[in-house]
């Protein structure tokens, strides 16, 4: 039971699932009803579910985050579609001064099933505002579990998982890997949401990178492979908690490792990566950990998008740093 | 006074006469009152000795609500069963009506705890980010319209939902957010704004233009001010507008005109910013001393009543008092254990971490 499917359509069938498998599911956002979403992930479904089910929400993302904490209250599972990255700052105190804390505040009596999805980084040609990488300001905030799919096949188990943890996730989509076609199994059991994923097997260095990167990652070892330099790329998909068994298991076989995102250089996921591996296999690894990010600037003009985006030749710049070691 | 309108409801004066009015009428008998006057009393004594708890230094904080008694208990006295309230942070007479165990209130002003309220399910827990509460209540109100729990034929089987917020809070995004969302929906909820006339120091009028029970109408539903010193109006107010949400007719918006009487917070010092003058003239309007002028008249109580009431606060305030060496801290192992609902490696990692060093010192000492 496979087909080959776009991660967008993935997403679209994940959510269907969802709504089918548990009366208490309800998606709601911009434009997610007759529309079916900016993006289109949720095309059909206020059709096929009702307009209790699929909310069309009035433009005010604070308002559609602290009302999905008031249905959460009432035991509804509540889906909310943030239109794009750079919108979700005016929900942003829901986010962390309630969705977050409202589980431990109150010994555990008001779990938040919550999930945020939100259509994240660049590389599409957009305005500003349309571009963003707010995840680490998330997987800062305890409370939140926070993941990103990069594959058809991860976008629908991984968004069916997220529905049903109790826990809040914000679910970051690479919107631009939205079109990327994949083979989904609907039938094979799925890894669990916070496991990281081998992408692909290598010796030399392994790349540690999660949603739009993997893509770019799996290209630069493709590259290096062909000219001798054997790459692992780690798909890490859940940022908060990150899986460090994987990770570190990876690079202690490896002992080379360079973290790649989309997200700004400084107090990015690949801080944290690059100090907790210092931290466990010093004495294994024969390269200080190298990371490969945007660099510290509100993200720029589409125009120069390319400039700022971590790149095939970056990355593997770095594996050549990494192994001069 | 400013922003008082001439609409402002009210079934008894400042003097204790009883008035009528159009559209509202107090149902209740002279009993209810006498246990409403019993509430706003006993509420007023607990008040009044949390703050003295804190000036002991046994909690780290308290809202006092001296001023809002009335406001609150007959607000509170038209929840029902089935009902759900979400408070701000200064409900204390709107728990105490609804069974709120008071210790729970001390429990977290003194940081024992982040909240975790006995009745959770009807009392929602404080919130102290300004205006947050609104939207829950609303996303809640949505949640019991979908169940199919309003707008039945059976009355019984239907619910509503009321929301607390200041006069400061109506400036917040996230309150006009809620109003919105109320609207669009139909959701059955009642936002029930206690017009205290400050935001610690801010006034109102630094708020709002316009009397705040006239922006429900730009909202697109009705909007109440009420006599929020009167605890008959507002008892009479809230009925109505609890009942128009459960049978389906949507939000609304009640402006309880009243006054914070003392500080913003036992931090606060209110003769910074207002003058002795406007407290005097408030004084007057005390929702206590009117409600008793006006049972005493009916003969409905005495002094033997008002001081078995005093006993009764006395033993209120001995009880709050015992209670502080009886409350609990939460642990950090509770901490830990509810970060998440389902836990992570990562962090049972810390909490071992914790739990060693935690050890170290008990195996020192
Ligand atoms: C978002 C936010 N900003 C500021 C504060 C600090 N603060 C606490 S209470 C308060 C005033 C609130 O006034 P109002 O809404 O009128 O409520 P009242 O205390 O008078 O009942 C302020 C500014 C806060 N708690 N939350």
């Amino acid at each position: 039971m496979s087909e080959t499917l776009t991660m967008a359509k993935a997403l679209n069938r994940g959510l269907r699932r969802a709504l089918q498998a548990d009366p208490k599911v309800l998606l709601a956002g911009e434009d997610i009803g007759k529309l079916g979403g900016v993006f289109r992930i949720t095309e059909g479904l206020q059709a096929e579910f009702g307009e209790n089910r699929v909310i069309d929400s009035p433009l005010a993302e604070s308002g559609i985050i602290g009302t999905a904490v008031g249905l959460c209250m009432r035991g509804y599972r509540p889906v909310v579609e943030i239109q794009f990255d750079g919108f979700v700052f005016p929900g942003f105190s829901q986010i962390v001064t309630q969705v977050a804390k409202l589980h431990m505040r109150t010994a555990g009596q008001n779990p938040m099933p919550m999930v945020i999805r939100i259509p994240f980084g660049g590389g599409i040609g957009a305005v500003e505002h349309h571009s963003e990488s707010p995840e680490a300001y998330f997987a800062h905030t305890p409370g939140l579990k926070v993941v990103s799919c990069s594959n058809a096949n991860d976008a629908y188990w991984m968004i069916q998982q997220a529905i049903q943890s109790d826990d809040p996730v914000v679910f970051l989509e690479p919107k631009r890997r939205y079109h990327v076609k994949d083979t989904v199994n609907f039938s094979a059991r799925p890894a669990p949401m916070h496991q990281a994923n081998i992408a692909r097997y290598g010796t030399d260095a392994t790349l540690l990178c999660y949603g739009p990167m993997v893509k770019t990652c799996l290209d630069a070892a493709a590259v290096a492979g062909e000219e001798g330099t054997s790459l692992e790329v780690v798909d890490l998909r859940t940022l908060s908690p990150i899986d460090w068994v994987t990770i570190t298991s990876s690079v202690r076989r490896t002992k080379r490792a360079i973290v790649v995102h989309e997200a700004p250089l400084t107090l990015g996921l690949g801080s944290e990566v690059a100090a907790r591996l210092a931290q466990d296999l010093f004495y294994v690894m024969e390269a200080p950990v190298l990371r490969v990010a945007g660099y510290d600037m509100p993200y720029p003009p589409a125009r120069v998008e390319e400039e700022y985006l971590p790149s095939v030749d970056r990355i593997l710049d770095a594996v050549d740093r990494s192994l001069a070691y | 006074m400013r922003g008082q309108s001439h609409d402002m409801v009210q079934l008894l004066t400042p003097d204790g006469e009883r008035l009528e009015h159009d559209e509202f009428a107090f149902t209740g008998t002279t009993d209810d009152l006498v246990g409403f006057l019993r509430d706003m009393i006993l509420a007023r004594r607990f008040d009044a000795e949390a703050t003295a708890l804190q000036r002991h230094g046994e909690l780290g904080l308290w809202t006092p609500l001296l001023g809002q008694e009335a406001a609150q208990v007959g607000s509170a006295r038209a929840v029902r069963e089935g009902d759900v309230v979400f408070p701000s942070y200064r409900e204390h007479a709107v728990a105490m009506v609804l069974g709120v165990p008071l210790t729970n209130l001390l429990g977290l002003f003194r940081g024992s705890n982040g909240g975790d309220w006995e009745k959770l399910e009807t009392f929602k827990n404080y919130q102290i980010v300004i205006g947050c509460q609104t939207l829950h209540a609303t996303g809640y109100a949505m949640g019991l319209q979908f169940d199919g729990a309003v707008g039945n034929d059976d009355d019984a089987d239907n619910s509503a939902v009321i929301v607390y917020h200041g006069d400061g809070a109506a400036s917040q995004g996230d309150v006009n957010e809620a109003y919105v969302f109320a609207a669009s929906y139909n959701a059955p909820v009642v936002f029930f704004c206690q017009n205290n006339q400050w935001a610690i120091s801010e006034p109102i009028a630094l708020q709002s233009r316009i009397p705040l029970f006239q922006r429900a109408q730009g909202f697109g539903f009705p909007g109440v001010q009420v006599d929020g010193n009167d605890v008959l109006a507002v008892k009479a107010v809230t009925d109505w507008a609890m009942q128009r949400a459960r049978a389906g007719e949507g939000p609304s918006f009640i402006e309880a005109f009243t006054y914070r009487m003392g500080a913003h917070t036992t931090s606060d010092d209110p003769t910074k910013y207002r003058r002795a003058a406007e407290d005097e003239a408030w004084k007057g309007r005390d929702p206590v001393a009117r409600l008793t002028t006006y049972l005493r008249n009916e003969g409905a109580i005495d002094d033997a009543w008002l001081a078995a009431i005093d006993d009764e606060g006395k033993a209120l305030g001995a009880d709050a008092r015992a209670s502080i060496p009886q409350l609990e801290d939460t642990t950090m192992d509770k901490l830990f254990a509810t970060v998440y609902a389902e836990p992570t490696v990562a962090l049972e990692a810390q909490r071992r971490e914790y739990a060693e060093y935690a050890a170290s010192f008990e195996e020192n000492a």
